[in-house]
């Protein structure tokens, strides 16, 4: 597959993740790690599905009720029990490592032989292009979806529970409900990219989620640097910057493995880059005192 | 309106630091009151206040809003009656969120927050006629976030917000302290509009005398967690600044 096409189809895969992680991280300030255990979740019974025969519009709806479920477990962890969220996240995240097993009933499953979203419908007659064309539409409405959720007066609530709390309450939101509705949405979005990823390399396997999270992460830090610095406050804005920070994630990461570089290193690779970009802005401030 | 019968508030019970906030408060403040409340440091004042309006429930006793016991009510779910303006301007608004956002949820305090776009041209006009009466030129900037606003203005649009949804007690914590005195000036003189206009019942707490001895119509001072002075309506006019001082002497 071409080099550009294929990084980008990556990118755009994962770009409902990075949309999860923005919600939890930069809306409500949560930094949520149910992340990696949902979006193996939404990988494994994406495949599990499949090889039951399930029909797309089944799964679809099953994996994002899968994710909202271990968003709502770490919520409730988070909210009614007044546990960390990081904490709470990494419980789930743990115990999600053998639900998935569990599910799988071994740790991989190839689904090639299945029908997948990339050969039900077809926008160009090169599979690569069509390929690209599918993860572009899923991109671009689930940004719509959500870019029309923040704008609504329930978006407004939720935007305003992580910024200003007691506002917030003061204007009769339930903020426990109001994070908890969130982190759902948040890992039902991360499950959702688990889903694409594993229909697009053809198989679902019990490690794919590891380290995910820090993928997401970069992709909105990314996203933040532009937001910073084009001083945008536009919801729609704000979006497009977050899909294209995913992009531009994977384009680095593709670019760096380009030079020759030994994948086994791939994660190391990804967490210094991830440390790169989150460090830049603070070391170029501190040069300029 | 608000009926408090002999609520106690005890924080960190059985513990070395337990603190007895409130020891035995009955209060009843009626329809349209403007209720001030003074005392020092730890008289309970602001423990009062955090009391009404459901940040956290008496250890014992009860607190009635308009007929409804809402002693165990959550401050969210005591909305519907209830608005605030916060000591600190940070607290009454959302910083990252526009002007405009910031009304829109004030405007649907007591409702439901539902998945429809509430924010209209007509909503806009609405909001920057309100805003207008402000006299602040803060129309022209409904678009802003609200952070890059000074804590001045912030208030003031928490009063203004206050106002936008059915509001039947407004309770003002120390809301000028940390304002400079124009700012505070023109914080309680809308204060006092709002108030008079939406015939409001209105609770402030306050350390500043002078805004103590201007505004209200009832006045009480705390001191140990126990309501020591109350001057109604009647006797509030008679009342001379230098009394106030005198209480504190």
């Amino acid at each position: 597959m071409d080099f550009y096409i294929s990084t980008l189809v990556q990118g755009l895969c994962l770009s409902a993740i990075a949309l999860g992680i923005f919600i939890s991280m930069k809306i409500f300030n949560i930094p949520d790690i149910t992340t990696d255990g949902s979006y193996t979740l939404g990988g494994v019974v994406t495949a599990k599905l499949l090889v039951l025969h399930q029909p797309l519009f089944v799964v679809l709806p099953v994996v994002a009720a899968g994710g909202a479920l271990a968003g709502t477990a770490t919520g409730l962890i988070h909210t009614k029990l007044k546990i960390n969220a990081l904490l709470a996240g990494i419980l789930v995240m743990t115990a999600l490592y053998s639900v998935n097993l569990e599910i799988m009933g071994r740790s991989n499953i190839p689904i090639g032989n299945f029908p997948s979203i990339f050969n039900m419908v077809n926008f160009s007659l090169d599979p690569d292009r069509n390929t690209f064309w599918i993860v572009l539409i899923f991109a671009v409405v689930t940004t719509l979806i959500i870019g029309y959720l923040l704008k609504t007066d329930f978006g407004i609530a939720m935007r305003a529970t992580g910024n200003s709390e007691s506002m917030v309450r003061a204007q009769g939101v339930d903020t426990d409900r109001m994070k908890i509705v969130g982190l759902a949405l948040a890992n039902a979005l991360t499950a959702l990219s688990g889903f694409l990823v594993t229909e697009n390399q053809s198989y679902a396997d019990i490690s794919m989620g590891i380290g995910i999270v820090i993928t997401g992460l970069g992709a909105v830090i990314i996203a933040e640097t532009f937001i910073n610095w084009f001083r945008t406050t536009s919801v729609w804005f704000s979006l497009v910057l977050v899909l294209s920070g995913a992009i531009i994630f994977k384009f680095v990461i593709a670019l760096i493995l380009g030079l020759g570089i030994d994948p086994t290193l791939l994660k190391l690779i990804t967490a210094v880059f991830v440390l790169l970009i989150v460090s830049l802005p603070r070391l170029s401030f501190k040069s300029s005192l | 309106m608000i009926r408090i019968s002999n609520v106690h508030k005890v924080f960190n019970r059985g513990q070395a630091n337990e603190v007895n906030a409130l020891d035995g408060v009955d209060l009843e403040i009626k329809a349209g009151e403007f209720l001030v409340i003074v005392g020092s440091n730890g008289s309970g004042k602001t423990t009062l206040l955090n009391l009404v309006a459901g940040s956290f429930f008496p250890t014992s006793g009860t607190i009635g809003i308009n007929g409804t016991d809402v002693t165990k009510l959550p401050d969210y779910r005591r909305s519907e009656w209830i608005a605030r303006v916060f000591q600190n301007p940070l607290s009454g608004t959302a910083p990252d969120l526009s002007i405009l956002d910031n009304f829109r949820l004030a405007a649907i305090r007591s409702k439901p927050k539902g998945l429809s776009i509430g924010i209209s041209e007509s909503f806009k006009t609405q909001v920057r006629e309100k805003i207008a009466t402000l006299g602040m030129g803060l129309e022209k900037k409904i678009e802003q976030p609200m952070g890059t606003l000074s804590g001045g203005q912030r208030q003031a649009l928490t009063l203004l917000m206050s106002v936008m949804d059915t509001c039947q007690v407004l309770l003002l914590d120390e809301p000028t302290a940390a304002l400079d005195p124009r700012s505070a000036n023109i914080v309680m003189q809308t204060a006092d509009k709002l108030i008079k206009e939406f015939g409001l019942t209105a609770i402030l707490v306050t350390h500043n005398l002078k805004d103590a001895f201007i505004y209200g119509d009832r006045i009480i001072q705390m001191a140990g967690g126990k309501v020591v002075r109350d001057i109604g309506e009647k006797n509030k006019p008679s009342l001379k600044q230098n009394d106030l001082f005198d209480w504190f002497a």
